[in-house]
C-alpha cells in the first residue's frame, strides 16, 4: 500500500433508522418557526445587508434576522449536493457524494501529550507541523483539520501558520476552524489559490474549507461569518458548526437540541446562498449533552451518539454534505472511556454515511492532544469500516465446496479456499491477543504500541515537499498580514 | 406567623419560583418583618438546602440556576427596605466577571456568575468582548474583591495577561483577586500569566472564589 492511499468508507452494506421521515419533516418545519419567529443573531454588517437584500426581517441594532420559510428553503436549494475536496496532491481529492465517509485529524486543542517525554504541554507550530506529517502516512486520515494551536505565532496570523505548517508536511486536503476574521480570511484565500495554482483551479480543485463554529444558541460570531463570505465568493468549501449542548445552550431534550442548531446551521448556510449562489457548503455538527451536575462540555455519552447519527438524516434532508464531529470523549487518558465514546460515536455517525468525520487524536473535549489516541482511533475507524462492509453472501462465500471437503470434524486451515479469503479476516494492530502470560512479562499494552508507531513514522516518513516558491510566496502572505 | 413565612421562603427558592420569592418578601415587608431576617432566616436557608444537594450530587443545574434566579428576585424586592434602615446584606465579596475583548464566549462565565450570586458572592456581570480599562474601571468602581475573566479562543486568551499586567502598573494587587477560566485556559497558563486561581469549571470557581476572600470554610 502506497503512502498516498486514502480509506474511505464507501458501498455501506449496514443500515440505520434514526429518524423517520415524518420526524426529520416535524425538526425541519421547528427549525423554519425558530428561523422566522424567534430569529438567528448576524453580527456583520455584511450579513445583515444581504438579508436585508433578499427581503428578510433585519433588526440591524440587535442584528437579529428573522426570514420566511421559503427564502430559507430557496436558498438552500441552491447549495450543490455534491463536489470534491481538493488536495495538494489531486490523487488525493475527497469525493463529497454520500458514498465517502472520509475521516480528518480532530481540532483545535491547546496542549499536546508529547511523544518522548509523555508529559502534557502547551501546543506549539512543530507539533502543528508534526501532526500533519504523521497523519500524511496514515491511510486513516483522508484531511486534516489543523489539530492545535500553534501559541509560540502572533496572534494576529497564528491561522495562516496553521495552514502552512500543514501545507508543508502533507500532501492531503485541509479544513480549519481557526480563520474567523477578514485578514486571515483573504490571505488563506489567497494562499489556497497560490498551491492550486490560481483562482479558477482553486474553484475546481479547493484545498481549503473553512469551518465556523457558530455561537450558540441562535448566533454567529461576526468574524466567522465574514471569513466565511470571503471564503465562500472564492469557491472554497463552507460549513457552519452547531455544538448545541443539551442544557445549557440547546433545550434539555435531544429534539429541540436538534432543531435549534439546525436553525443556525441552515440559517448561517442559506445566507452563503444568498451572497453566492451555488457556493459549495457543508454543514457541520457536534451536538452533545451537558452534564447535568457540572455543566461542562466534554463530548461523549448516548446523546452524542444519537446526534452522531440523527444530522446526517437532517443534512441529507438538505443534499449537503455533513462534517460530524465523532471521536469526542471526556477520557482524560487513552482508556477505556476513550475508546468506548471513540467506538460508538464513530460508528454511529459512520453507518449513516456522515461525509467528513472530526477526528482523530483527542483527549479531555477535543483539548488534549495524544498520538498514541491518533492511532487507536485509526484503528476503531478501521474496525468500523470493515464492519460497514457487512457479510457478503454469494456462492462463493458459502464455501460449499471447502464444507464438502473438510466435512465432519477436521479443520479449514488447509483450504485453498482459506488461502484466498484470509486476507478478508480483520487484521488488528492493537488489540492485544497474545497469551496471557506474555502480556505479564511484558506489561505494555495497546497504548505503547500505539505510541511506538506514531514515532516510526515521525522518525522515517518523509512527505512529497512543497515547492520552494509555494512556500516563499506563503511566507510573504503571512508577514504581510502580521504588519497590519 | 412568621416562622410559616420563612419556610415559605426557602420553599420558594428551592423551587426556583421567582414569582413566588418575590410575592413572599413583598409580603415579609408588609408584616413589618426586618428584611435581614427575611433573608437570613427565609431565603437564605433555602439556598444552602439546594447548595447542599447540588453539593451531594443530588441537585441539577437547572436547579441551582433557578434558586440563585429565584434569591436574585428576592434580594431585589428587599434591598430598598435594607437601604432605608442603613443596613446591608452580608455577602461573601464583589465580583466584576467579563469575557475579554475580542471574544463573545459566555456560557461559561454566566453559569459561574450564577453559581457565584447562589453562593452568596455579589456579582457583576459585564458581559462579552470587555477591554481591560472597562473591566477593571468597574472592579474599582464597585470595590470589588476579585475580577473574573473567560476566554474560549487561544487569540483572546492573551487578553487576560493584558489585563493582569494593566493591574499589576497600577498597583491594584493584590487587593483585587484575580481568577482565570475558559475552554483552552490550563494551570500552566493562569500560572504563567500570574493569576491567582484558576478553575475548569463553575464548581471549581465558587471554591476557588471562597479561597481568594478568606473564607474558604464558609
Amino acid at each position: 500500500m502506497s503512502h498516498k492511499t486514502i480509506k474511505t468508507i464507501s458501498d455501506p452494506k449496514l443500515k440505520l433508522e434514526v429518524l423517520t421521515k415524518e420526524e426529520v419533516q416535524k425538526i425541519h418545519e421547528a427549525t423554519l418557526h425558530i428561523i422566522e419567529n424567534v430569529g438567528v443573531r448576524f453580527p456583520s454588517k455584511r450579513a445583515l445587508e444581504v438579508w436585508q437584500a433578499n427581503g428578510a426581517q433585519v433588526d440591524f441594532e440587535k442584528k437579529i434576522v428573522r426570514a420566511k420559510p421559503q427564502l430559507i428553503e430557496d436558498a438552500l436549494k441552491k447549495c450543490p449536493p455534491k463536489y470534491d475536496l481538493g488536495a495538494r496532491d489531486p490523487q488525493q481529492n475527497l469525493p463529497l457524494d454520500g458514498n465517502h465517509v472520509c475521516l480528518g485529524t480532530d481540532g483545535c486543542g491547546v496542549e499536546i501529550i508529547d511523544i518522548d517525554t509523555r508529559k502534557k504541554r502547551t501546543s506549539v507550530l512543530q507539533d502543528v507541523r508534526d501532526i500533519a506529517r504523521v497523519a500524511d502516512a496514515t491511510p486513516e486520515v483522508a484531511f486534516h483539520w489543523v489539530p492545535l494551536s500553534a501559541q509560540d505565532t502572533p496572534v494576529e496570523a497564528r491561522g495562516l501558520h496553521e495552514l502552512q505548517a500543514v501545507w508543508e508536511n502533507s500532501t492531503k486536503h485541509v479544513q480549519t476552524e481557526s480563520i474567523y476574521n477578514v485578514h486571515e480570511a483573504k490571505a488563506a484565500v489567497e494562499m489556497a489559490g497560490i498551491l492550486a495554482g490560481g483562482k479558477e483551479e482553486l474553484r475546481k480543485r479547493p484545498v481549503l474549507s473553512l469551518m465556523q463554529c457558530t455561537a450558540p444558541p441562535l448566533g454567529h460570531d461576526g468574524g466567522s461569518l465574514d471569513a466565511a463570505l470571503i471564503a465562500a465568493e472564492a469557491g472554497i468549501p463552507t460549513g457552519f458548526m452547531t455544538m448545541s449542548a443539551c442544557l445549557t445552550t440547546g433545550p434539555a431534550t435531544m429534539a429541540g437540541t436538534l432543531a435549534v442548531g439546525n436553525a443556525e446551521v441552515i440559517a448561517a448556510t442559506a445566507l452563503l446562498q444568498l451572497a453566492y449562489p451555488g457556493a459549495p457548503v457543508f454543514y457541520a455538527a457536534a451536538q452533545t449533552a451537558s452534564d447535568p451536575r457540572l455543566g461542562v462540555y466534554t463530548g461523549g455519552g448516548p446523546e452524542d451518539f444519537l446526534f452522531g447519527a440523527a444530522t446526517n438524516v437532517l443534512a441529507d434532508f438538505y443534499n449537503i454534505p455533513l462534517s460530524m464531529g465523532s471521536f469526542a470523549t471526556g477520557a482524560k487518558e487513552p482508556n477505556w472511556q476513550a475508546g468506548l465514546e471513540g467506538s460508538l460515536s464513530t460508528f454511529m455517525a459512520s453507518v449513516v454515511m456522515s461525509d467528513m468525520l472530526l477526528g482523530v487524536g483527542f483527549l479531555h473535549g477535543s483539548r488534549i492532544w495524544s498520538y498514541a489516541e491518533m492511532m487507536m482511533d485509526c484503528e476503531i475507524f478501521s474496525i468500523i469500516h470493515k464492519m460497514m462492509q457487512g457479510i457478503v453472501v454469494n456462492e462463493e462465500t458459502l464455501a460449499l465446496d471447502a464444507i464438502a471437503a473438510v466435512g465432519p470434524g477436521g479443520h479449514y486451515l488447509a483450504q485453498k479456499h482459506s488461502r484466498n479469503h484470509m486476507r478478508e479476516i480483520f487484521l488488528p494492530k492493537f488489540l492485544d491477543r497474545r497469551p496471557y502470560t506474555q502480556w505479564e512479562e511484558k506489561g505494555d499494552d495497546a497504548r505503547d504500541w500505539a505510541l511506538e508507531k506514531a514515532r516510526k513514522i515521525l522518525k522515517e516518513h518523509q512527505p512529497d515537499p512543497l515547492d520552494e516558491k509555494i512556500g516563499s510566496e506563503f511566507e510573504r502572505i503571512i508577514k504581510s498580514v502580521e504588519k497590519q | 406567623m412568621s416562622d410559616e413565612l420563612f419556610k415559605q421562603m426557602a420553599q420558594s427558592i428551592i423551587d426556583g419560583d421567582s414569582d413566588l420569592s418575590t410575592e413572599l418578601a413583598q409580603k415579609s415587608i408588609e408584616m413589618n418583618i426586618p428584611p435581614l431576617d427575611a433573608i437570613t432566616k427565609g431565603f437564605v436557608i433555602g439556598v444552602n438546602y439546594i447548595g447542599d444537594q447540588f453539593g451531594a450530587g443530588e441537585a441539577f443545574l437547572p436547579e441551582l440556576v433557578m434558586a440563585g434566579e429565584a434569591m436574585k428576585a428576592a434580594v431585589a424586592t428587599l434591598e430598598p427596605e435594607l437601604l432605608k434602615l442603613g443596613e446591608a446584606r452580608e455577602t461573601m465579596g464583589r465580583v466584576v466577571l467579563a469575557t475579554v475583548e475580542g471574544d463573545i464566549h459566555e456560557i461559561g462565565k454566566t453559569l459561574v456568575g450564577t453559581m457565584l450570586s447562589a453562593s452568596g458572592f455579589e456579582v457583576t456581570d459585564l458581559g462579552v468582548d470587555q477591554p481591560a480599562d472597562k473591566i477593571i474601571g468597574k472592579a474599582l468602581e464597585i470595590n470589588a474583591s476579585i475580577i473574573g475573566m473567560s476566554a474560549l479562543l487561544t487569540t483572546t486568551m492573551v487578553r487576560q495577561r493584558e489585563v493582569i499586567e494593566e493591574m499589576d502598573k497600577e498597583g491594584l494587587r493584590p487587593k483585587i483577586k484575580v481568577m482565570v477560566g475558559g475552554a483552552p485556559i490550563t494551570r500552566e497558563w493562569a500560572t504563567k500569566i500570574k493569576a491567582d486561581g484558576y478553575s475548569e469549571d463553575a464548581v471549581g470557581a465558587v471554591k476557588l472564589a471562597k479561597e481568594l476572600v478568606g473564607k474558604a470554610d464558609v
